[in-house]
């Protein structure tokens, strides 16, 4: 958390959005950058740990859910999980069906990766900003960016992975016809082969870009508003009217995580005795705020509500996200299978 | 926001996850539901098959009860004809055989008067012979008497 001046808000700000990044630095050699800078200067030689670990990590989550409801698929009446799971790919088979017209096996498995694993990755956005990052903080891991998919090499490495296989399948399916379709397309006269080469591939090029960087551009901009919302958090612990003032008291300046923990503790016990039917939900709002109040003051409780907000609205843009960038890839890909 | 090797690692990562789902995931799960609908699809058509049968077999029901309501509503008939036939033919007999009882007590009546008829003029004969006998007290030809008498009595 930043205190209230600028400097350290903006620093706050760029804690949040550097990567653990483990590379080569010229001058220290192999180890884990300190800071945005060190980053910078390993170049290419670098691995985002903190984006591979999540996205990894997402990743065997996807696979063990779905793996663990196909070996519970039965042709009898399915349950729980299994439906779940079976509702996601009926969707998913539905999507493809209809804009892939042709024969291959491998694209809707590809969708369903695609889209479970975009929208698990994004999901990530949904958790508190601070929450991991200041729990391995104090840990001893310095950054952390838990969402892999506003780091634009997680996205553009996807994107580039779709473009590999729409150049495989145009070359597989059309052969020479591919080359011609580079070539002598939009204008068919030898002479504008030139032109046309220039402006096809742009075209195809613009495809796995416009893919990974428009999911990337989304996240990214989605976890920088619940970032900034994040620094109310923070700049009411200086200015708060109720329990801001309380605690900077108590605990200085800068509020303790720890006493982020016992209010998330005591907002998470109400909520669970509302959903036990032991209060009124009436209640349970109004005692989360006082909480929120308590926590950090006004400032805080208006925080919080915007961040309530806009984590709602963001599950709209984090399945969105996950279902364009599906149906973009089947799209790309029908395009590639299709013979003129 | 550096380009890096993550490029490649989520690249590798990703082929290896979509090669997972392919064989691991994919395949089993749509095979498994295809095989349900084509179930579902089956219970329902054994439905629709059934629920025709039940039709059929109503009607089939239905005719058939008509078939026996008519059936038994012939065989009252039947009876009831039969019945009535049976009563009418008892009626005769029995109205022929009160004839015949009738005539036969009849004849036994005519045989016992008359044998009661001969008895009394052989009585009233007697009696007679013996009253003019005492009268008379005398000998009377017996025999011309007797003739006598016996046109006397047959008179009676």
């Amino acid at each position: 958390m930043a205190g209230e001046n600028p400097a350290s808000t903006t620093e706050y700000i760029q804690h949040h959005l550097t990567n653990l990044v483990y590379g080569n630095h010229p001058e220290n050699g192999w180890g884990f950058a300190h800071g945005a800078q060190e980053a910078a200067e390993m170049g290419f030689m670098a691995i985002h740990v903190d984006s591979m670990a999540w996205s990894i990590g997402l990743g065997i989550l996807f696979c063990w859910i779905f793996r663990s409801a196909a070996k519970r698929a039965t042709t009898g009446v399915p349950s729980g999980m299994l439906n779940f799971v079976e509702l996601i790919v009926e969707f998913i088979d539905g999507a493809v069906k209809d804009s892939f017209h042709g024969s291959n096996k491998m694209v809707a498995p590809l969708a369903l990766t695609i889209f479970v694993w975009i929208f698990l990755m994004n999901f990530m956005d949904l958790l508190p900003v601070d929450l991991i990052p200041e729990l391995l903080m104090m840990a001893g891991v310095n950054y952390q960016k838990i969402v892999p998919s506003t780091d634009p090499n997680i996205t553009l490495g996807m994107a580039l992975g779709v473009f590999i296989l729409m150049l495989y399948y145009s070359i597989k399916i059309k052969g020479t016809g591919f080359i011609a379709e580079l070539t002598m397309h939009p204008f068919n006269h030898w002479g504008f082969i030139p032109i046309n080469l220039f402006m096809e591939t742009v075209g195809l090029l613009a495809k796995p870009f416009s893919l990974g960087l428009r999911l990337f551009g989304n996240m990214y901009a989605g976890e920088m508003i619940f970032i900034l919302i994040a620094t109310m958090f923070a700049a009411g612990a200086g200015a708060g009217i109720i329990g801001g003032g309380l605690h900077a008291q108590i605990f200085g300046e800068h509020t303790s995580a720890l006493f982020w923990l016992v209010i998330f503790i005591l907002v998470c016990g109400v909520c669970g005795l509302n959903l036990k039917g032991k209060i009124s939900t009436g209640k349970t709002v109004l005692l989360c705020m006082v909480f929120m109040a308590l926590g950090g003051g006004l400032t805080a409780l208006g925080g919080g509500l915007m961040q309530w907000g806009w984590a709602v609205f963001h599950i709209l843009v984090i399945t969105l996200q996950a279902f364009i960038f599906m149906v973009l890839t089947v799209v790309y890909l029908s395009m590639a299978h299709e013979d003129h | 926001m550096n380009i890096n090797l993550t490029l490649f690692g989520q690249m590798v990562t990703f082929a290896f996850f979509v090669w997972f789902c392919m064989k691991f995931v994919w395949p089993v799960i749509i095979e498994a539901m295809e095989e349900r609908q084509k179930k579902i699809a089956d219970g329902l058509d054994a439905a629709d098959r059934a629920l025709r049968d039940l039709e059929l077999a109503q009607n089939k029901a239905t005719d058939q009860m008509k078939e026996a309501k008519q059936e038994a509503a012939g065989i009252i008939d039947q009876a009831n004809k039969r019945a009535n036939q049976i009563i009418d033919e008892a009626k005769q007999q029995a109205s022929v055989e009160g004839d015949r009882l009738k005539a036969a007590a009849q004849a036994d009546i005519e045989q016992e008067i008359n044998r009661a008829k001969e008895e009394l003029r052989a009585t009233v004969a007697g009696l007679a012979l013996a009253g003019a006998e005492k009268v008379l007290e005398a000998s009377i030809d017996d025999k011309a008497n007797r003739a006598l008498v016996d046109k006397l009595a047959a008179q009676l």
